[in-house]
């Protein structure tokens, strides 16, 4: 009698091991997004395969105890993946892991500000993030160059390496106004952005005044910032006249560089000059 | 339907029928004008009434019977009459309702009177007062009014070369990828701001400065933070603010919280709104002869000379005092309700409130200008 349970015994446990090799399957543990590969499988009959990641889901017939192809290009989605293979009632499932594609394909660039005042420190940011050719965002190391081109006098370049598929940074703006060219560039890729560098505040405002008539003709030297580029045409200039307890102000915007105005002629009265925050100097009038 | 509902229904009726007939038989004089009737007229028997009936006249819009029962009107025409209470030109006048009018007799003889009627008119952007000083002469039973018409300023044929600058912006298209850049917003910056408590609730006063090289169109928001740090209230400039600043330009602007209390206000958050727009540089306006009237009836008045070569509808004078230290102590504005034509000053005078007169110091002037088919 105990002989005859273990012969069943024995007998249940060979069916089972025959069933467990049927499903059995050999694949890659990784893949790289879009590449070829292949799932070995033991066993005989047919089953059905599927393949469940982001966003997308395959089903294959496949006939058991050889090896299942997959063209390249048909997982592109970087994640992970679940591969179930079925037949019959028994089902086995394994993991599979679609990484990003090593080489870059495309880059978003975001640079900030398009335009700011020349001299700035830190003005500039720039940050990458480096996707491959099924943008899928790379997040291995890669060394990413960053070179900022000003119409006149020398680039700005630096390296920098990205930490989960970005890198950013930060630079001056240089002292010459001008359309400057900011160039990210990472495995034969780049992306070109425009920055804008505009002249900053006045300095040294001065006015000069001549009489005209029953009027002053009043006058600024040149509008410069302080790195010596010519203040934009439209900026306003503010002159204001203070005589006997009245004032006469007047926002005259620049015109070739230089913003005139025609103002009261008192004996006594003291002209001044402004832009934004920063103050001119003054005229005391006395003809 | 109850008994009481049956009763009010014919009580209501019954006085309903009894101020009809009454309205009917025994009307209001002004009713009847409005209705296109006659006999709103009193008799022109004194000074006060000839400029009532005058007053009456205009708020009607009744040009003509107005101008016919003027006594100097062989000095002008009718639609000059009509011009010079409307505008030549297109402005705050020509679509402001007079509201009412007050007369203040000056100064009577037997043959003549001096009399002060002052003007009060409802246009959209507030109310404003006119006034005008009325010799009004004896003629026979009746007094008949001269009105002191004011001839429209001409201004001599010329060119005025303008050649001002005039931004355009091209702004980036739908079918740009999320990395491309647009063109960067105008950068302003707050750069002064004061919490005053009036009666009427917390103002919040300040300047904002347009730092960039490109015109913005501007607002600040603020939000009131109690001390526990949660908002208690939000609110915008509306229109106490210069809506476009040309680069290095600095706007005051006013923003009120009615009701609201200072002391219950931990710290504002300031919100300061930019949007790059296209705007021209023209018009240059001069603020002439600015001069701070002590109180009572603190003012600050001045005169506006539109430099450019084109008419400028609709003036918007904005002042910003400050104290002997340069601290922001108000703002206020004005709306001019004339026209300015090139060359021509035309006066303003903004009330300046009495108990903060004595703090001020200093001013600064502004001015935002529309003209028919562009704003600057």
């Amino acid at each position: 009698m105990i002989t005859r349970c273990a012969l069943v015994i024995c007998g249940l446990l060979f069916a089972a091991l025959q069933l467990a090799a049927a499903q059995s399957m050999t694949l890659p543990s990784t893949i790289q997004a879009g590449s070829a590969f292949e799932i070995q499988t033991t066993g005989n009959g047919s089953g059905i395969l599927y393949i469940v990641g982001p966003a997308q889901l395959l089903r294959k017939d496949v006939k058991l105890g050889g090896a299942i192809a997959f063209d390249a290009g048909l997982l592109t989605n970087a994640g992970q993946y679940v591969v179930i293979l079925t037949a019959g009632s028994s089902t086995e499932q394994r993991p599979l892991e679609v990484l990003p594609a090593n080489q870059p394909a495309h880059l978003t660039f975001l640079a900030r500000p398009s335009r700011l005042p020349v001299s700035l420190h830190n003005g500039i940011s720039g940050a990458v993030y480096i996707f491959d050719a099924y943008h899928n965002l790379i997040t291995q190391p890669a060394t990413v160059s960053f070179d900022l081109t000003p119409p006149t006098g020398a680039a700005q370049h630096r390296n920098v390496t990205t930490a989960d598929g970005a890198a950013w940074i930060q630079l001056n703006s240089t002292a010459k106004e001008g359309m400057s060219k900011f160039v990210a560039q990472v495995g034969g890729v780049s992306s070109k952005r425009i920055i804008e560098q505009v002249p900053g505040d006045p300095c040294g405002l001065r006015i000069s005044a001549q009489p005209a008539g029953e009027q002053l003709q009043l006058k600024t030297d040149p509008v410069r910032d302080c790195s010596g580029n010519a203040v934009p045409d439209g900026t306003v200039v503010t002159f204001t006249e203070d005589y006997n307890g009245t004032q006469s102000t007047v926002d005259v915007p620049l015109k070739r560089g230089i913003a005139e105005v025609k103002m009261p002629a008192h004996p006594g009265a003291t002209i001044s000059v402004a832009s934004g925050v920063v103050l001119g100097n003054e005229i005391h009038w006395q003809r | 339907m109850n008994t009481k509902g049956i009763i009010l229904a014919v009580v209501v009726i019954a006085v309903t029928i009894l101020l009809v007939v009454v309205g009917t038989l025994w009307p209001v004089p002004t009713a009847v004008s409005y209705a296109g009737g006659r006999g709103f007229l009193r008799a022109s028997s004194t000074p006060a009434a000839a400029v009532d009936n005058l007053g009456d006249q205009l708020r009607l819009h009744h040009w003509g019977a107005a101008y016919s029962h003027l006594g100097n009107k062989a000095k002008f025409t009718e639609s000059q009459f009509q011009h010079d209470i409307t505008g030549y030109q297109l402005s705050l006048r020509t679509y402001a309702t007079l509201e009412s009018f007050d007369v203040h007799p000056l100064h009577q003889t037997a043959d003549d009177a001096d009399v002060r009627m002052r003007l009060h008119w409802s246009t959209v952007v507030g109310n404003y007062v006119t006034t005008r000083e009325l010799k009004v002469v004896r003629n026979g039973d009746r007094w008949t009014v001269d009105w002191p018409f004011v001839k429209e300023p001409v201004v001599p044929p010329q060119v005025i070369p303008v050649n001002y600058l005039r931004w355009d912006v091209i702004y980036r298209g739908s079918g740009d990828d999320w990395g491309a850049q647009n063109v960067e917003a105008p950068h302003v910056r707050v750069v002064d701001m004061h919490p005053v408590q009036r009666a009427e609730g917390v103002v919040v006063l300040g300047e904002l400065l347009n730092e960039d090289i490109v015109p913005a169109h501007v607002s600040v928001k603020a939000t009131l933070l109690g001390k526990d740090g949660k908002p208690i209230a939000s609110e915008d400039s509306s229109d106490k603010i210069l809506p476009t600043l040309l680069p290095k330009q600095v706007t005051p602007f006013l923003i009120n919280f009615p009701d609201a209390t200072l002391s219950d206000v931990g710290s504002i958050h300031l919100d300061p709104i930019s949007t790059l727009i296209s705007a021209s540089a023209d018009p240059v306006i001069q603020m002439d002869n600015q001069k701070i009237n002590p109180a009572p009836d603190a003012s600050l008045t001045g005169q506006l000379v539109n430099e450019s070569g084109q008419v400028v509808n609709i003036a918007h004078v904005l002042a910003t005092f400050y104290d002997k230290s340069g601290q922001l102590v108000w703002v206020a504005d004005q709306y001019i309700d004339r026209a300015l034509l090139p060359q021509t000053p035309i006066p303003f005078n903004i009330h300046i409130p009495e108990d903060l007169a004595r703090k001020i110091s200093s001013e600064r002037t502004v001015a935002a200008t529309y003209s028919v088919g562009r704003m600057s």
